[in-house]
């Protein structure tokens, strides 16, 4: 009795095994049911940088101190107040009303923490183009193009990953600069959301802009040329560091052109309560960079419809 | 054992055919990487693409996996037109290409996660077959290490592991075992065979090894500068270059029985050197009993035979003019090359 219930016991165990294996093998050949949206993958592909990023302390660390010194150096430095207050027998009321004059706005460092809040956006999605070059340069881009995620995907991945990361750091801008003296008489809640849309739309254009840029080559070294011939015209060719006032003519209108501008303008009519030194009104700063961003990750897109297949 | 092949081999042909390759060509400017290759590959089988450096099988994958465009002809695979349905066609295959691919700052595990949302494949599945996968390559212990830290080894088993994720019923393996030593080499071998026979999947491999090709492969086709010189199993390779050799000695010198050897059934050419007769045949183990018969009914003494079969090395010498052991030494050397400028380059 005692026997057959040993043998009993084997077979089953053995039956086990084999069922076991059966099921595995079915498991194994049984795809789920795949998830065949355009836009799958979109997020897996921007996780993936943002891991990179904050997974990264030095890059983390380098992205946050990045800001700091530039507001606490260079504004801190180049600070026009001082000239003003510095004239003989000036009162507050008059260095108020030159500053309002000049800056639209209590000093020449409330001016300029708008001015860094876009600057710290341009140099962010300036660099998303070395990710495309990189990912190249390392295959994975060839794997993610042998799969069937969509190719707009994959731009438009690496675009919200820039524009996400550059957000971010816009953030924290804003905090530094609140903590080093900005003007907060006009910050609230909907100046703040309302600034914060119309940088997400310029840097969601400017990293189309630099991401379809990298779309072709994959060196870096080309790629860091593109950067260099770029960021600092966008940045100087705008009332980001200085008021379009005191440029010459020429440059007032190469101003009027840079995209730039407008999301400077719209953060300073908004967290600052300027007027708008462009001389539009805050739709129009909409208005503008809602087409940027448009025009340029819809080319983008299709720019890696042709260039992402050989 | 010839004849449980050739068994084999009927069945295999009378299988659908899930690749279908017509005229497919592809250039790169003026250079024709690919010149025209006709070919199929039936469901279930091996198929291996052997040739030596720029031959055009990289080329030839990246094509058929939709990474490039053909620049002529036609392919199916599993009946869906590659450039018409190429989204569905990324669905279905697997490919593991020739370079790594993996995210060096991302864990085995996450990369292989991140490959099935690149597949669309629901989160509530991929986290168990990833899993899964990684057991079936034996990464589990190195899965939530960083990528960087693998082993050239690891990184291939990672990158047949990625190839696996969205179930395909076909695999592209692109030089699988490059720069593997022997025993790395000899487990991707066993995973191969396992894909075959436990989970019946259809294998599309390029190498330029050919002990490889010829354990491997159900089928080979000898590809060079851009074109398919030969396809057949590996029998079929071999026995094509004439069959096997039989060296046997004889102690008298005289007479010369060339002739009579020649007579022999199955014999196909005899050459006489000294006391030793060189015989080709296709059936080395059976004539050459009845050589050693025949010489000896003549009251003559044999002092040795030896057979030795025809080796792929020779085929393939045959058929192109080289051979792959003078490349391989080239290869190792700008496979080493590479891996340099990578690290340099990172
Ligand atoms: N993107 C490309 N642009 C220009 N030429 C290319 C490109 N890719 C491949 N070639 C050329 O096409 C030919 C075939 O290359 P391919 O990579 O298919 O060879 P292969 O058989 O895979 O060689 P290997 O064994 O070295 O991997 C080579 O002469 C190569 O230089
Ligand atoms: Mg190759």
């Amino acid at each position: 009795m005692a026997e057959n219930i040993s043998i009993r016991a084997v077979t089953t165990a053995e039956e086990r095994a084999l069922e076991e294996e059966r099921e595995q093998e079915k498991a194994f050949r049984a795809a789920p049911k795949l998830n065949k949206s355009p836009l799958h993958g979109l997020w897996a592909l921007t996780n993936r940088d943002l891991i990179k990023w904050y997974k990264n302390p030095i890059q983390l660390f380098i992205s946050l101190i990045q800001p700091i010194v530039w507001l606490g150096l260079f504004g801190k430095a180049l600070n026009f107040g001082a000239f003003i207050s510095s004239q003989p027998g000036i009162t507050p009321a008059e260095i108020a009303a030159l500053n309002l004059k000049e800056f639209g706005t209590t000093s020449y460092f409330s001016f300029l923490s708008a001015g860094m809040l876009a600057f710290i956006i341009l140099f962010t999605a300036a660099f998303s183009g070395m990710s495309v070059v990189f990912d190249k340069r390392f295959g994975f881009m060839n794997k993610a193009l042998s799969t069937p995620v969509g190719r707009g995907a994959i731009v438009v991945g690496k675009i919200l990953q820039s524009v996400i990361r550059s957000l971010i750091q816009a953030a924290i801008v804003l905090g530094i600069a609140v903590g080093l003296g900005m003007d907060t008489s006009h910050l609230n809640a909907l100046s703040i959301a309302g600034a914060f849309t119309i940088l997400f739309l310029m840097a969601f254009g400017l990293s189309s802009l630099f991401v379809m840029l990298a779309l072709r080559g994959s060196d870096w070294q080309t790629q860091m040329a593109i950067i260099n011939l770029l960021n600092l015209p966008l940045l100087f060719a705008s009332n980001a560091m200085l008021p379009i006032t005191i440029m010459p003519d020429w440059l007032k209108n190469v101003v009027k052109f840079n995209p730039v501008s407008y999301a400077v303008d719209g953060a300073r009519q908004l967290l600052l309560g300027s007027p708008g030194s462009l001389g539009v009104p805050l739709w129009v700063d909409f208005g503008v960079l809602t087409a940027f961003a448009v025009i340029l990750s819809g080319l983008g897109i299709v720019l890696s419809w042709r260039l992402l297949s050989k | 054992m010839s004849n449980q092949e050739s068994v084999k081999q009927t069945e295999y042909s009378q299988r659908p055919s899930i690749v279908k390759v017509e005229n497919l060509s592809k250039s790169f400017g003026s250079l024709k990487a690919v010149d025209g290759v006709s070919f199929e590959v039936k469901e279930g089988e091996i198929f291996g693409f052997l040739g030596p450096n720029g031959a055009g099988k990289s080329t030839t994958i990246n094509v058929l996996t939709t990474l490039l465009r053909a620049s002529g002809g036609k392919a199916e695979i599993a009946g869906l037109d590659i450039q018409k349905h190429s989204t569905e066609v990324r669905r279905s295959v697997g490919v593991v290409p020739q370079e790594y691919t993996a995210d060096e700052d991302l864990t085995g595990l996450q990369n292989i996660i991140l490959c099935a949302d690149l597949y669309g494949i629901p989160r509530s599945n991929s986290r168990s077959h990833a899993i899964e996968l990684l057991k079936l390559v034996e990464l589990e212990d190195a899965a939530n290490r960083k990528v960087s830290t693998y082993s050239g080894g690891m990184r291939r088993r990672l990158e047949l592991a990625c190839g696996l994720i969205n179930y395909p019923k076909l695999l592209f393996l692109d030089e699988p075992t490059l720069g593997l030593d022997v025993q790395t080499r000899a487990a991707v071998w066993k995973y191969i065979r396992m894909l075959k026979e436990s989970y019946h999947m259809t294998l599309f491999l390029t190498t330029h090894y050919l002990e490889e090709a010829d354990s491997l492969c159900d089928r080979i086709a000898i590809i060079d500068h851009g074109h398919i010189i030969k396809i057949g199993t590996p029998d079929e390779l071999k026995a094509s270059i004439g069959g096997d050799v039989i060296v046997v000695g004889v102690v008298e010198t005289e007479p010369d029985i060339s002739s009579d050897i020649a007579k022999i059934n199955l014999v196909k050419d005899v050459k006489k050197s000294g006391g030793e007769y060189r015989v080709k045949s296709e059936i080395g183990e059976e004539a050459s009993i009845k050589i050693i018969d025949m010489i000896r009914s003549r009251g003559l003494h044999v002092t040795k035979i030896s057979l030795t079969k025809p080796t792929l090395d020779e085929a393939y010498l045959e058929f192109t003019g080289r051979t792959l052991r003078e490349e391989e030494t080239n290869r190792m050397a700008m496979m080493s090359q590479r891996m340099t400028m990578r690290r340099a380059r990172s």
